[in-house]
């Protein structure tokens, strides 16, 4: 029951805000406590899944290969307590950021059902269903992205929705493809027929489908243009939830069938992933030294992010994965916060543009330290959580001797670090050209402030307190890339 | 049947991605839907074609006698049909709300929040 609660909550309380489409506040607490209910479950969830080992439910007592399953090994908890801690810090930090046209046309149950199809993608254990539930997260997604209809949406909106419409073209032809040659979409199924499957050329170039069709979903190179030009267009709330959580889905889904389904060629397929994680770190934070607008640095620095979660994947030892874990952990917290902070900045002086904004430091010093918490451990500064994220790919790619990706690695970080500090440099540390209004009322800014403290909170507490996140990372890796367990736990009692 | 088949995907396919380099945002959509056409087609014939075999075990029997036509495969396109009607019918609706507030329906009118 425990398993099928991260998706149950966020649908019962998009149904119950949807039925009270009239009552703005209602709504609003409605989204709150859902939100709370779903964290509370989804921490739940990965206590249980860590005592108890992995755990896995029939749908509709069909046993496992032929009904649905949804299975919660430790990765997927990990990835469900994160998409419940940032629906928190969304839902809280939306009361008082987003606006009342907004809220009257239905954002309350939109994020719920983005949250839904978000768990259920990292719940499912099935090829078809994981399908639907990222069409789920998609149409969610589409309608949040475009919700107001400033022009800018719209043109940022046009581009999304093509390219993932693409991407899910190309996923569904290849789970066709899929099940023409496996006859069975049971993800832990899956990984039994596809060994004894004669043609291994065919899985091969069948994986390639699929990392085409994940790669633009994660917005990896060269599949990412998608990103920064629509990240940057709605309202910050939207933006930060959407930065925090749906590319990671590309990610968590990547990992996942490159490590249970096509792990036959690992020479060819993991080496091409691995150079794709290179030239998306390159490129990304290339692009993002190139802007000069809070909004979109950020959104291009995603796309780098991405490169390190990959490079874990692709280095495909114990830990390695068990880097990308822990980047994926540090990475949604950090760069949730990062665009929360953006929020307030723009809330504050009303504007994105670095040129425009500036002395923000001497008016509110504490904002600062919030918006360096995050910024440094994106960078991977020391101990901030950042860091030994960092330190785990770096020292999984020099125990394999992949010396190019690890000088790509640390060579992004220092440019990471030279794209932060131009933020702090151009909107917290030069002279103030324009005055920050400071109108607003304190219980607003509150409500803005209190998820990006908490955030921050938790940025040094993995940073100081690793070890226990790092051996979380380190036994969900191991589940990962022995993945014996997993699919007993799924197909138990049926063979 | 499978060889004919093989050349309509292809052709869809083909006539999709060639409408979505279009400019026009009306030739994009007709090329998404072509592509999803597509990829349902492709789904139904790589689940391997069964001429009147209908998948109903026999009287008295446990299971079924292959060969019979698989009913998966359909089930999985009935479901991508209705998902892909539900989306197309968003895109419509995104895209002329988009020619309305930018005023045009040439995708190299849209630049403003690329790089």
């Amino acid at each position: 029951m425990l398993l099928v609660l991260p998706i149950l909550i966020p649908l019962v309380t998009a149904v119950a805000a949807l039925l009270a489409w009239r009552w703005r506040r209602v709504q609003r607490w409605m989204s709150v406590l859902g939100a709370t209910a779903l964290l509370f479950v989804a921490l739940r969830l990965l206590t249980s899944v860590w005592r108890d080992g992995i755990q896995a439910v029939q749908m509709g007592s069909w046993p496992a290969p032929f009904g649905i399953t949804v299975v919660a090994d430790l990765f997927s908890a990990i990835m469900v307590a994160l998409a419940g801690v940032m629906g928190f810090a969304v839902a809280i930090y939306s009361l008082s950021s987003m606006d009342a046209e907004r809220e009257s046309f239905g954002y309350y149950p939109l994020l719920h059902i983005l949250l839904m199809g978000v768990c259920g993608a990292f719940l499912t254990g099935d090829m078809f269903n994981l399908y639907v539930w990222f069409e789920v997260m998609l149409m969610a997604s589409f309608v949040l992205l475009v919700l107001g209809g400033e022009r800018a949406q719209m043109e940022g909106a046009i581009k999304y929705v093509t390219l993932n419409l693409m991407s899910s073209a190309l996923f569904l032809a290849a789970v066709g493809i899929l099940y023409g040659m496996a006859g069975t979409l049971n993800m832990a199924d899956l990984a039994e027929k596809l060994k004894n499957v004669h043609h291994p050329g065919l899985v091969t170039t069948l994986s390639m489908l699929f990392l085409i069709a994940f790669g633009i979903k994660a917005a990896v190179f060269p599949l990412f243009f998608w990103l920064p030009a629509s990240y940057h267009t709605p309202p910050v709330a939207v933006s930060a939830i959407f930065a925090g959580l749906l590319t990671k889905v590309g990610v968590y889904a990547l990992i996942r069938v490159f490590t249970l389904l096509f792990v036959h060629d690992v020479g060819y397929t993991h080496r091409l992933i691995l150079v794709v994680a290179g030239l998306t770190m390159i490129t990304g934070v290339l692009g993002a030294v190139a802007q000069n607008e809070f909004r979109r640095i950020l959104s291009f620095h995603i796309v780098s992010q991405i490169g390190y979660m990959i490079m874990g994947l692709g280095l495909f030892t114990p830990l390695a994965l068990a880097g990308s874990i822990f980047y994926i952990i540090h990475h949604i917290i950090v760069k949730t916060n990062l665009f929360l902070v953006s929020g307030v900045v723009h809330r504050l002086c009303g504007t994105y543009e670095l040129k425009k904004l500036g002395g923000l430091y001497q008016v509110y010093p504490g904002l600062a330290i919030l918006f360096m918490i995050p910024a440094l451990s994106l960078a991977g500064l020391p101990p901030l959580s950042g860091f030994w994220a960092k330190l785990t790919l770096v020292q999984a790619g020099l125990e394999i001797q992949q010396y190019e990706i690890v000088a790509v690695a640390l060579a992004v970080g220092m440019l990471t670090l030279f794209s932060m500090i131009k933020i702090w440099t151009e909107a917290f540390w030069k002279p103030s050209t324009l005055n920050p209004q400071s109108s607003d009322n304190r219980r607003r800014v509150l409500s803005l402030l209190f998820p990006i403290v908490l955030l921050a909170l938790l940025t040094v507490a993995i940073g100081l307190v690793a070890q226990p996140f790092f051996a979380l990372a380190e036994r969900a890796a191991d589940q990962l890339i022995n993945p014996e367990a997993y699919i007993r736990a799924v197909l138990a009692g049926t063979s | 049947m499978e060889t004919i088949l093989a050349v309509v995907i292809g052709a869809l396919y083909a006539t999709g991605i060639y409408m979505m380099l279009r400019r026009s945002l009306v030739k994009l959509i007709i090329g998404l839907g072509l592509l999803s056409n597509g990829a349902n087609l492709l789904i139904f014939t790589v689940g391997r074609l069964t001429r009147a075999r209908a998948p109903f075990i026999p009287e008295g029997a446990e299971t079924l006698t292959p060969p019979y036509a698989d009913p998966l495969p359909q089930a999985l396109i009935l479901t991508a049909i209705v998902i892909s009607f539900g989306v197309l019918g968003f895109a419509v609706v995104l895209f002329h709300r988009a020619y309305q507030t930018v005023g045009t329906d040439d995708l190299d009118e849209m630049k403003a929040t690329d790089t």
